[in-house]
């Protein structure tokens, strides 16, 4: 089964994305993020989404559906303003449900 | 650790002791599973967070070829360069079981026309900051990939980890005691009967036996003598 990939963010932090056949979805408003995930998601079209780490924050709810099932995998990525260490924050939150402490990287 | 409400009887603790053996099994079976998944999800975790910080460092550096490419070109020129891509990447969805786990596999599939071919614009009006940004980002493909990829699995696998978990500690903790301590509980029980029962039977013999020869003297000889 070939499915595409996505990345919804902001216009700066995505653009370049299209040009390596990267769906591009434009949300400028994390309010709106969950929303606009919803749609993508429900499209059943994307085995990947990216989204720009503050629009990764905002949906959470959203996300949550889509945890247990193995596509879409939904990951963040640093936007156009820099890092905010969701990433790493997300791996440790791993362990931590894993193993019961943060035991990797502290 | 308090009981279950069963009655002491031998049947039910025949029945309390087989479920104790299958729960036994189950444990020692989880345990074994909790393990495997947890030194395969330590690998995983590790490769994950090497990935991830490889690619958020080239991803900010892909962002500042971005910006200096926007900083020589307008910004309508450098949307439109960018606006039509030429090739569709897809990816081929797999899937791997690990310990019971389904966890995906992707392997990208480039529809594009040709490998060297990847930019969407011509070169003529567009400055050579934007070039490098785009290959530099179509670099970054096959390990953005790969970094969804392990970190779905990292999230599939901690679910799974923390149920196993759960499981294990119930039975460990809960389920087992609880049954051993019932299973003691009838067994006194049936011993206690059983002494109460021997000692009512003495007693019953011991009266008859009095009856029959009249040792105490207590009671009168039917015939008189």
């Amino acid at each position: 089964m070939v499915k595409n990939i996505a990345i919804i963010g902001d216009s700066e932090s995505v653009k370049g994305f299209g040009a390596v056949g990267i769906d591009v979805i434009l949300c400028n408003e994390p309010s709106d993020s969950a929303v606009v995930l919803k749609a993508v998601a429900e499209r059943d079209t994307y085995a990947i989404i990216y989204m720009t780490e503050e629009l990764f924050e905002a949906s959470k709810k959203e996300r949550d559906k889509y945890s247990e099932k193995p596509v879409p995998a939904i990951i963040p990525l640093p936007g156009a303003r820099g890092n905010t260490g969701i990433g790493s924050r997300r791996l440790s939150a791993f362990v931590e449900q894993a193993v019961g402490s943060d035991i990797l990287f502290r | 650790m308090a009981i279950m409400n069963v009655n002491p009887t031998r049947m039910q603790m025949t029945k309390l002791k087989k479920q104790l053996q299958t729960a036994k099994r189950g444990h020692k079976m989880l345990k074994d599973k909790r393990d495997e998944l947890m030194r395969q999800f330590i690998e995983l975790v590790q490769e994950n967070k090497k990935l991830r910080d490889e690619v958020e460092k080239k991803l900010s550096e892909c962002n500042a070829h971005f910006i200096s490419a926007s900083s020589v070109m307008s910004h309508q020129a450098l949307d439109s360069s960018l606006m039509s891509s030429k090739q569709q990447t897809g990816v081929e969805i797999d899937s791997k079981n690990i310990m019971s786990v389904d966890v995906p596999v992707f392997s990208s599939v480039a529809e594009s026309p040709n490998e060297g071919d990847i930019f969407p614009y011509g070169f003529a009006f567009t400055s050579f900051e934007l070039d490098g940004a785009v290959m530099s980002l179509q670099e970054l493909l096959p390990e953005l990939i790969r970094l969804a990829e392990t970190e779905k699995s990292c999230e599939l696998m901690a679910a799974e980890i923390e149920r196993t978990r759960r499981r294990v500690n119930s039975l460990e903790h809960v389920m087992i005691p609880r049954y051993e301590e019932t299973i003691k509980y009838i067994s006194m029980k049936l011993e206690e009967n059983d002494r109460s029962s021997r000692t009512r039977l003495m007693k019953v013999k011991d009266m008859l036996l009095d009856k029959a020869h009249n040792y105490s003297g207590k009671y009168t000889n039917p015939a008189g003598e």
